[in-house]
């Protein structure tokens, strides 16, 4: 008899030991669609992290159940996570490249209470829909806000005309733009929506316009990837640069990937980024060299890569502190103050607004020795709250 | 002065974005007045087009003009095959058997695209010659646009003296307005078909190619600029090569002028108005009256 229950307190306990080694995390990123090459760049940089650092993970496991969003306008969101939630289980979830999903999700994310990691989306107030998010990526304000600064103080702009794409985090760049811009002395002269996130316009109509108005500075929000070549191609070729009108906007315009197929038309353009390929860390060098190794020589990682890289370390480290047994108000309690090397730089999520603190780069891409496209840091700010927060506007002030 | 020039440089923005859609939608057109069949796919032969296009010339480092007759060809061929295969099935089909048929295409080329090249988008490099800006006396503009403008122009003159001038266009135009009666004169319908839908197949191709600069090029593009096409089918009235070429003209010209003017309700307007010129005319404003 006695033997009987040792026997089965021990299977009981190697049930409950097996149960706490698999951690399971449902990613929710648009595979198929619009967007699925941003899916793309993440999905390898989430992949990377796992790869490069499969000793740290040790002794847990992490099982990835990967859900397509397909688009931008929540249903699909909705039912990978609920399906994430209800189906398989998960224990943390992650991913959400657009805005309007991860905001159209967070009455889920709070009833399903489990922690939920944003690797991209960017609209500054979506941290405060749920008290179950964690932010790695940024808020449209980290870069919009310091551009506007810097366009004022350091570019020495008057005048500046905004053109941007019609969404959430479109209006909310815009904002954060004219709030550091006006601030500063500046005037925004020109607001300009330019379409939807969907499909990339035919920019010639709304830059066409801002050259008959010749501003100090045009600064440009479209999400990464297709809409950021057709920008750079556009100014180019209606010579806005001779015309005196400098480009500006956040990183998501030169975004790395697809640099080099701007052409020269991208010498000279001025972004405030928290990431680009060419910063100078060893934190990156050895994950461009790797990710290089990878994925192929030709390609490269770009800020939402960093996003998807960044997110997965911060699963990680949920998991070694709870030892592979997720409670979610445990996983937020060990995000609070979380501090990681990030190829972006040193960051840090805010205890208070669970929100990234990050470095923000001032970059200009200029032709390097090999021929290539660059982007050359000339200033840097250290340790950046979002603004938005900070400020207090609008529904960032409810936290 | 400063006023015409604004003027003329919105006239050329808008006529350039006008003869894309022109060059993709007038083989749609024409398959749609001749056949009466609803191709929603056409936009994936225009997507086939750029991508050879844009392969083509980085992998065998040919130049532009000849990757678009590269790409023209190709697409052409590929468009004979699944006309004799699967199109040709359909001609007699109910029209929601041919709509579902022909999305149900767009999604596997959407697919096979993604499998096979990449989700990516795939950038175009046009030759210097066509970079730039161009010295037009009262005003520099894009020299692309300028471009375009004359590739579309030419292309509905050398169409129009097809349609008018040759034994081939005759026949077209007979069969679009009345198949029955061309038939039954001995004329071959089935290769007429054929020829028709290859040859409207490669225009898009064409268009792929050219428009790329402007539309970009990536596996959701069938799907992305499929309304555009529509409209100017619609707009310029079925089977009418020079309908879909003012059509396409008109909307481009308006779309350019309201996106630059009126930004803010820009990108809705160019829907109202296809909605009320339909109300007005239901067969398009140079489509015959049913």
């Amino acid at each position: 008899m006695k033997r009987l229950i040792a026997a089965s307190a021990a299977v009981v306990i190697l049930a409950n030991w097996a149960h706490a080694q698999e951690v399971k995390v449902g990613v929710s990123l648009p595979y198929t669609g619009v967007a699925a090459e941003i899916a793309q760049q993440m999905d390898r940089g989430l992949e990377l992290y796992l790869k490069l650092n499969a000793d740290k993970i040790k002794p847990y496991k992490i099982t990835l159940i990967k859900r397509d969003t397909k688009d931008p306008a929540g249903a699909n969101a909705k039912l990978a996570l609920q399906e994430l939630l209800t189906q398989d289980n998960a224990d943390i979830v992650t991913g959400w490249v657009y805005s309007p999903n991860a905001i159209a999700i967070a009455p889920i994310v709070t009833a399903g209470k489990k922690l939920a990691i944003i690797m991209n989306a960017g609209t500054a107030h979506i941290t405060n829909l749920s008290p179950y998010y964690v932010r790695v990526s940024f808020s449209m304000w980290h870069a919009g806000f310091a551009m506007g600064e810097a366009a004022a103080k350091i570019l020495k702009a008057k005048t500046a005309a905004v053109g941007y794409t019609d969404f959430p985090p479109g209006k909310d760049s815009l904002n954060a733009f004219k709030r550091g811009f006006e601030a500063n002395g500046g005037k925004v002269i020109d607001e300009i929506p330019m379409g939807g996130a969907g499909a990339v316009p035919d920019f010639t109509p709304f830059f066409q316009r801002v050259k008959d108005q010749k501003p100090d500075v045009f600064f440009v929000f479209i999400p990464s990837g297709d809409h950021a070549a057709a920008v750079a191609k556009t100014y180019g070729a209606l010579n806005m640069r001779q015309a005196n009108i400098r480009l500006i906007g956040p990183g998501d315009v030169t975004v790395d990937n697809k640099l080099q197929d701007m052409g020269a038309a991208a010498v000279g353009i001025i972004t405030m980024h928290h990431y680009n390929a060419d910063l100078d860390n060893p934190e990156n060098k050895r994950f461009v060299a790797a990710w290089k190794k990878e994925y192929g020589a030709d390609t490269t990682p770009d800020f939402t890569s960093v996003g998807a890289y960044d997110g997965m370390a911060a699963i990680v480290h949920v998991v070694q502190t709870l030892k592979g047994k997720i409670v979610t108000d445990k996983a937020i309690d060990a995000l609070k103050g979380w501090k990681f090397s990030s190829p972006r730089g040193p960051i840090m999520i805010d205890p208070v607004t669970r929100d990234i603190v990050m470095n923000e780069y001032l970059s200009e891409v200029a032709t390097g020795p090999d021929g290539k496209l660059h982007q050359k840091v000339i200033g840097t700010i250290v340790n950046v709250k979002d603004p938005c927060k900070e400020l207090k506007i609008g529904p960032c002030a409810s936290n | 002065m400063i006023f015409g020039i604004d003027v003329a440089s919105m006239v050329l923005g808008g006529l350039a974005a006008g003869m894309v859609l022109f060059i993709v939608s007038v083989g749609l057109s024409v398959t749609m007045g001749l056949m009466g069949f609803v191709n929603l796919a056409h936009g994936a032969f225009a997507m086939l087009g750029g991508y050879i296009v844009v392969l083509a010339m980085k992998s065998w480092g040919i130049g532009f003009v000849p990757a678009l007759a590269v790409g023209f060809i190709l697409t052409a061929a590929v468009s004979i095959i699944l006309e004799r295969l699967l199109y040709s099935r359909l001609y007699k089909a109910a029209e929601l058997d041919q709509v579902l048929f022909t999305i149900g295409l767009v999604f596997i080329f959407i697919s096979a695209v993604t499998l096979i090249v990449g989700p990516e988008n795939q950038p175009l490099f046009i030759p210097d010659a066509l970079r730039g800006q161009l010295n037009l006396g009262i005003l520099h503009y894009r020299t692309y646009s300028i471009f375009l403008i004359v590739v579309g122009v030419t292309i509905v003159l050398g169409l129009w003296l097809g349609f008018e001038r040759t034994r081939f266009g005759a026949q077209i135009r007979a069969a679009v307005d009345n198949r029955r009666m061309t038939e039954s004169l001995g004329i071959n319908i089935d290769r007429l078909f054929t020829i028709t839908f290859a040859f409207g197949s490669g225009m898009a191709a064409l268009g792929g190619g050219l428009g790329a600069e402007f539309l970009g090029l990536d596996p959701q593009y069938p799907l992305k600029y499929l309304v555009f096409f529509l409209i100017v089918v619609a707009v310029g009235g079925p089977g009418r090569v020079f309908g879909a070429f003012y059509a396409a003209a008109l909307i481009g010209v308006l779309d350019f002028a309201l996106k630059k003017y009126l930004p803010q309700g820009g990108t809705l307007f160019i829907y109202v108005l296809t909605i009320l010129l339909l109300l007005w005319r239901p067969q398009g404003l140079f489509g015959k009256s049913a």
